[in-house]
């Protein structure tokens, strides 16, 4: 398989909004007064992240998402995996899903690496047989293999980050989704990161990247979406995505 | 990648997000399995006796409530073998309060993960139950041996009974905490309102007293409504299955049934039933909050 994405639908997007509230009423006795009172007013300020968003990703395809802080990059992230729920529209996804979306979410600090390499790639949707069958090679890429069955809370946060990624890179999902943790550790681990994710986008994993650093997203993504108050603005090849955003940019 | 394109061409669209609850979970069996690994190991980190502190604290309790009981209240001079009587009580109070804290819990615990990765959320306080279990067992396993000291003789059905009871409390106390394990993400109340249900537990149910001493002090009707609460049958079998083969309980050729409160076993039917549907209500419940969890906690 190369690179070229083909006709195979994995996450679309229709008309989505999503809203939170701002303020959080944390007691049953402010809600029940608000609500005695007639249910004046609302409880919380809402904001919206997502307005109508619409987009289609195809198998194959490596998708930045960019834009400002709060432009509902994360937020879709968190729509295509599940963990939100859209207000309003739809959202459709094809086989499984897994990715790195908070390096070491997964990891306890009380476990040894190696019961947080099985934790962690179970709940990344591993079966049992896999990682055994990709243990090794687990430890291998995250260079720890002399500290593994070390409880984690010994570890530098760099190694705790190397030890989450690899697992991550290893779990081979059929969309891989990566929230603002590409780059890991200290700098030869960083490209070696790098590396694999090119790797991994040119065996055609779909992958779908959100990222600050627009010179690194450009060297993994091909394909480059612009949100902006949580709309697409700007969909096309990555080079020209990362021009349009720097364009837009507030002097 | 994962699987191969003709398999994945195959597979249609679905939104993301949702499962079909508990009934999900026998596929993450193994998830479940280092779930409760994880957490076993977290409760008894930097403890130097471990696990035998689920011995030693329902001895403890035992012992306290002995005496007190027993001894000042007197309640063991009309009781025969009235410690067996108190702990196989006990033990079914304990699991359920058990079950109760740690899935009440496991959900803002766990917060790190709901509100990064989805999984079937039914998953935390699923794992909680089989935690709770496995602090059950040695306190059974004490229970047995002290009931084997007073010469206990269970039969299959008195086993049976035993069995009826843990899955009653299972039923009705993975119900609870699911919908307050919910509750606990938007309102963290949600903790104190089952601390004061926990607190109770232990007094809805014939532990300390027998069923004939509030069948004396109730009207009929409330009698009834006390006999079908599924704490106070689960307790009830806990003693047909531990006390009641024991030396000195059934005296002259009495059968064990004839002990237990008048149409017992259509309470433990109505009992098992409530149980079930708390546990379908609770899950319900769960169901209909989790698809904010993510945004709240």
């Amino acid at each position: 398989m190369n690179q070229t994405s083909n006709d195979l639908i994995m996450a679309q997007l229709s008309g989505v909004d999503k809203q939170f509230d701002l303020r959080h009423t944390r007691s049953i006795k402010e809600y029940v007064v608000w609500w005695l009172t007639g249910r004046k007013g609302q409880l919380t300020e809402n904001f919206k992240a997502l307005d109508a968003l619409s987009l289609t990703i195809h198998q194959g395809e490596s998708v930045a998402l960019l834009g400002f802080n709060g432009s509902g990059k994360s937020t879709t992230l968190k729509l295509v995996s599940g963990v939100m729920l859209p207000d309003a529209g739809s959202v459709a996804v094809r086989g499984r899903i897994a990715g790195l979306i908070e390096v070491g979410a997964g990891m306890h600090p009380d476990l040894t690496g190696r019961e947080n390499v099985f934790l962690n790639g179970a709940i990344l949707g591993m079966t049992q047989e896999q990682i055994d069958e990709r243990f090794d090679s687990i430890v291998e890429f995250s260079g720890i293999e002399k500290f593994i069955d070390t409880e984690v809370k010994f570890y530098s946060s760099g190694m705790y980050m190397r030890l989450a990624f690899s697992v991550a890179v290893h779990s081979e999902p059929d969309i891989f989704l990566v929230d603002e943790v590409l780059a890991v550790g200290d700098e030869p681990f960083q490209r070696k990161c790098i590396a694999k994710m090119r790797e991994l986008r040119d065996a055609g994993q779909t992958l779908v990247v959100v990222s600050h650093d627009l010179e690194l997203i450009k060297s993994i993504c091909h394909r480059g979406i612009v949100l902006e108050h949580g709309k697409v603005v700007h969909d096309s090849e990555i080079g020209e995505a990362v021009d349009f955003l720097r364009s837009s940019m507030p002097d | 990648m994962a699987s191969s394109d003709v398999e994945l061409a195959d597979e249609p669209l679905r939104p993301p997000g949702h499962s079909i609850g508990l009934l999900a979970l026998p596929r993450w069996r193994f998830l479940l399995q280092l779930l409760v690994k994880k957490e076993l190991r977290v409760r008894y980190r930097g403890s130097a006796l471990g696990m035998l502190w689920s011995y030693v604290k329902p001895a403890v309790q035992l012992l306290v409530y002995y005496i007190a009981m027993g001894r000042f209240l007197r309640l063991g001079d009309s009781i025969p073998s009235y410690v067996v009587y108190l702990f196989s009580g006990m033990v079914m109070i304990n699991f359920f309060n058990e079950i109760l804290s740690n899935t009440t819990r496991s959900i803002i615990f766990n917060a790190a993960l709901v509100g990064k990765i989805y999984l079937p959320r039914e998953l935390f306080p699923v794992s909680s139950v089989w935690v709770a279990f496995v602090h059950v067992v040695p306190q059974i396993v004490v229970l047995i041996i002290g009931a084997l000291l007073f010469g206990w003789r269970p039969g299959l059905l008195s086993l049976l009974g035993g069995v009826m009871a843990l899955l009653i409390i299972c039923a009705f106390a993975l119900g609870i905490g699911l919908a307050f394990a919910a509750f606990n993400v938007f309102f963290r109340d949600a903790e104190n309102l089952i601390e004061l249900l926990m607190m109770v537990a232990i007094w809805l149910s014939p532990v300390f007293y027998q069923w004939h001493m509030v069948a004396d002090a109730f009207p009929a009707w409330l009698f009834t409504i006390y006999q079908l609460n599924p704490l106070a049958m689960a307790v009830e079998l806990s003693h047909y299955c531990f006390w009641m083969p024991t030396n000195g309980v059934l005296t002259g050729g009495a059968d064990a049934a004839s002990l237990m409160p008048p149409h017992w076993v259509l309470g433990v039917a109505v009992s098992s039933f409530i149980a079930l549907a708390t546990l379908v209500l609770g899950q319900l419940i769960f169901h209909r909050l989790e698809g904010k969890f993510a945004q709240e906690l």
